[in-house]
């Protein structure tokens, strides 16, 4: 049963919190409280999310028939592009930093505030301004070239807004960094007496190791996208076969940081589902450091291995071979981490709620994106599977399957905190069990269909009908994954209004950020916290009480 | 991490007591904390402008092995001197840059204003020699666009054998990128040390607390790294007769 | 110490443009870059204050920004490298 049924209702007088302190749009505008730029976030990358997720909807539209007959196929270029780069760029890369990222970290490690309360608020309008000037691309034509805009056809023979488009994500990405930049001085010189490395919460070694690779890996691509304006607009050439440049030059600078950009995707969430298997099994987590190392490893690693999105692009085999293997490297501390998740789950005292549904979701479809990433990095399959939907379903599952379930999981699990409301639990398991369903039943079908040789990026399969079955049950299923989506959206605004009050900790969970109100005051604690115990320290915290009260609080 | 035996108690609200450094902001518990995060932020900084640059370097490095001959004889006809010219203005500069560090920390507050001015000078000085070079390159019409030309340029070292005209203009796009975005970062450099100069002026800093001069400092010294490297890279390719 | 430091740069300096104009095969690019290294090392360890830094932490940033600005030279050029092999 879910624990919130026995906490007690707060007084009628609203305290005084971070959400009630100053009203008026100013006081939101100019914040520079860690927790109110967090959901200054949350509402904007929302919105892309129904933007990306609106392309989305478009893309399985014309798929449902094999003829090209919904839109043209320029049209469909444009379609498939601006929903991987608002999603990517717009929504999976900052979603859970810059939410709960950004909300939490200070309050984990016993901090009043990030290091750069400003530089974060600046960090938010970077965000804003890529995102308008990305808005403005969309609405004067969008961009055609694929999220990835390869050289030459993106500098030398597209007619879309390449510039802008590249612009927005330039400054998304100075956003991302800037984000990165707070966390990694946070983390290192703001954490309360006692908080050692060893005590940080796992979440904490998750966005340590993904802001190293925010840092590393964007500038790569800022430059990157410098050298194609500067390409398109003064004729530069670098990559122009023309002019004796090298198209895979580009490919190697893009992939560079791409890659370890999907790792940006993926460790905030094995962040929260951390924190979430620990709750809910009551149970420190198994191989504590070997969790909190393999964070790190998987961003170290995560940098070895862009190649393997350029195996049949004309690198060299011996270079190709390195990747490869590298590749496999990488999985290894992915696959360590699904252990010690296991290894937490036995003989822990399970609870279902919602929060642990999606981190159940999480488990499964993450092992199976990763596992099927091991296909791909295998040349002799690649060469089969490569651009076709065994490829597009293979980072859904990462993606979707697991960033975006460890984000809605950590939207539940963190909720009472932000909003110092309980979202209803009853419908919350309805939706993490709609979304489960409908993210499988659209995704999986794509396996086969990449297997049986569909390619991505074709808007007309007209030439192998026997497609069509699949590709009307993976839109089906993205109906039904939409629905899942929404009602959370519903929910979790309802409950903003009537959802029953939450108490300092209704899940009874380990970390700092349990011992501060729901929802907190502007700076978080009355008084520092010293700490003297443990990173979920779940048996004191379940141990018998004295007198009502908890034992070690 | 400070100090753990201190257990800071702030009021209710946050407010911290009376009597600290008021440069001290709120979310900071003493002064060397915020010292030290403000200058991990700056090295992380710097580190993202590490790989940004490094991007170019790569493609620098790729299309030098490819089209060797031809990046000698591009080299060959940017101006040497001035490049040499402006690499010892700014050694002079990283070196005065030290300066007003020191000036700052021994509280000598026109040494701090004299060499806060004349990093700018020097500054402004580079740009300059870097405004001569990028005209006599835009005279000689070796500007990649339309109006590139470069016939009958010799590769050093092949008698007989002509440089690639759009081989060599790979080299001039990267050269142009490169020292492009280098000016730019002097530039950024030159508004960062104005703000630095205005408030050396107006005596804000203190032994106590500098850490904008020293952080201004580090970012300066970045750059002059920088440009240490492009000098070899771009102007002396091949340059033995 | 600092004028020290300043004047090995300008020594160097002219000592790179020296090295140029001597023919050194192979060698007159690793020279060049052998000597710019010495003294980028220069100004960032007493300049930057690098070497007598009260923090590891520093020394660790310079060091992981290198290494991974070697990682994408090295990665990168392993294929360039090798596509004529076969």
């Amino acid at each position: 049963m879910s624990m919130s049924m026995t906490t007690p209702i707060l007084q009628p007088v609203e305290r005084e919190n971070y959400l009630n302190k100053e009203y008026g749009v100013w006081s939101w505008l100019l914040t520079t409280d860690h927790k109110r730029i967090a959901l200054l976030y949350l509402i904007s990358i929302t919105f892309f999310f129904f933007i990306g997720g609106f392309f989305a909807l478009l893309i399985r539209l014309e798929l449902l028939t094999p003829v090209g007959d919904l839109v043209q196929a320029d049209t469909y270029n444009k379609l498939f592009t601006m929903h991987g780069m608002v999603m990517v760029f717009f929504f999976l890369i900052p979603s859970i930093p810059a939410v709960l990222g950004n909300f939490l970290v200070p309050m984990m490690i016993g901090a009043k505030d990030l290091a750069f309360p400003r530089i974060n608020l600046l960090s938010w309008y970077l965000y804003i301004i890529g995102g308008v000037m990305m808005l403005h691309c969309m609405l004067t034509g969008g961009v055609d070239t694929g999220w990835t805009f390869y050289a030459p056809f993106s500098t030398s023979f597209t007619n879309t807004n390449i510039i802008e488009a590249g612009l927005a994500i330039f400054v998304a990405g100075f956003s991302s960094i800037l984000t990165g930049l707070n966390f990694v001085v946070t983390i290192h010189r703001m954490r309360a007496p006692g908080m050692t490395w060893s005590r940080l919460p796992l979440f904490i070694w998750a966005h340590y190791a993904t802001s190293i690779i925010q840092l590393l890996g964007t500038p790569v691509i800022a430059v990157t996208i410098v050298l194609v304006a500067a390409e398109r607009a003064l004729h530069l050439g670098i990559f122009d076969p023309k002019l004796g440049g090298d198209p895979l030059l580009f490919q190697h600078l893009f992939w560079f940081y791409s890659h370890p950009a999907v790792y940006i995707m993926i460790l905030p969430s094995m962040g929260v589902i951390t924190e979430i298997i620990a709750c809910f099994s009551r149970k420190r987590i198994f191989g504590y450091h070997f969790v909190a190392f393999s964070s790190i490893a998987i961003a170290v690693f995560g940098f070895l291995v862009w190649a393997h999105h350029m195996f049949v692009a004309g690198i060299s085999v011996y270079s190709a071979l390195v990747f490869s293997f590298l590749s496999y490297a990488v999985a290894l501390p992915s696959a360590i981490k699904v252990f010690n998740w296991t290894a937490t789950l036995y003989k822990g005292s399970i609870h279902y709620d919602a929060p642990m549904l999606y981190a159940f979701g999480f488990l499964g479809l993450f092992t199976i994106g990763g596992l099927t990433g091991l296909f791909l990095a295998a040349l002799g399959i690649d060469v089969h599977v490569t651009d076709t939907y065994f490829v597009v379903a293979h980072f859904h599952y990462i993606m979707v399957g697991g960033a975006v379930m460890g984000y809605l999981g950590g939207m539940h699990f963190w909720w009472p905190k932000i909003s110092g409301r309980l979202y209803p639990e009853g419908w919350a398991r309805l939706a993490a069990l709609i979304v489960f369903i409908g993210f499988n039943l659209t995704f999986f079908p794509q396996f086969v269909l990449g297997y049986m040789g569909m390619p991505r990026r074709y808007y007309d399969y007209s030439h192998m009908p026997e497609f069509q079955v699949l590709n009307v049950l993976s839109t089906a299923g993205a109906t039904v994954l939409g629905v899942g989506y929404l009602l959370p959206m519903v929910y979790f605004l309802w409950s903003m209004r009537y959802g029953k009050p939450a108490s300092d900790n209704p899940w009874n969970a380990a970390g700092l950020e349990w011992k501060t109100a729901s929802p907190p005051t502007t700076f978080n604690f009355d008084a520092e916290p010293v700490v003297t115990w443990e990173a979920y320290n779940y048996e004191e915290l379940d141990a018998p009480h004295k007198e009502g009260v908890p034992v070690a609080r | 991490m400070h100090d753990s035996s201190t257990t800071v108690v702030h009021e209710r609200n946050g407010e911290a007591h009376a009597a600290h450094n008021p440069a001290l902001l709120h979310h900071f518990a003493e002064p060397q904390q915020q010292r030290d995060a403000a200058s991990l932020g700056m090295w992380v900084f710097l580190a993202t402008e590490v790989m940004f640059f490094g991007g170019l370097f790569c493609a620098y490095l790729v299309y030098r092995q490819w089209y060797f001959g031809d990046f000698a004889a591009a080299s060959k006809s940017i101006n040497m001197g001035l490049g040499a010219t402006n690499t010892a203005v700014l050694i002079c500069s990283s070196l005065t840059v030290v300066l007003a560090v020191w000036a700052a920390q021994t509280a000598r507050r026109s040494l701090l204003v004299g060499s806060l001015a004349l990093t700018m000078l020097l500054g402004l000085t580079f740009l300059g020699i870097k405004g001569i070079e990028y005209r006599d390159k835009f005279v000689e019409h070796h500007v990649p666009g339309a109006s590139f030309s470069f016939e009958n340029e010799p590769i050093p070292g092949h008698p007989g054998q002509y440089a690639n005209a759009r081989h060599a203009q790979m080299f001039f796009s990267l050269y142009f990128v490169m020292t492009g975005l280098h000016a730019l970062h002097m530039i950024i450099g030159l508004g960062i040390f104005l703000w630095l100069l205005i408030m050396a002026w107006k005596g804000r800093f203190t032994p106590e607390w500098h850490t904008p001069v020293e952080i201004g400092g580090l970012y300066w010294h970045f750059v002059d790294i920088v440009w240490i490297y492009l000098f070899p890279l771009l102007y002396l390719i091949d340059r033995h007769p | 110490m600092y004028f020290g430091v300043f004047f090995a740069l300008l020594v160097g300096t002219g000592l790179t443009v020296y090295a140029a104009t001597l023919d050194l095969g192979r060698y007159n690019a690793a020279v060049a870059l052998g000597i710019a290294t010495i003294k980028a090392t220069l100004v960032a360890l007493f300049f930057m204050h690098v070497w007598h830094a009260s923090e590891k932490l520093t020394k660790l940033v310079v060091i992981a920004a290198l290494f991974f600005l070697l990682l994408l030279l090295g990665l990168t050029m392993s294929d360039y490298a090798t596509r004529m092999w076969s």
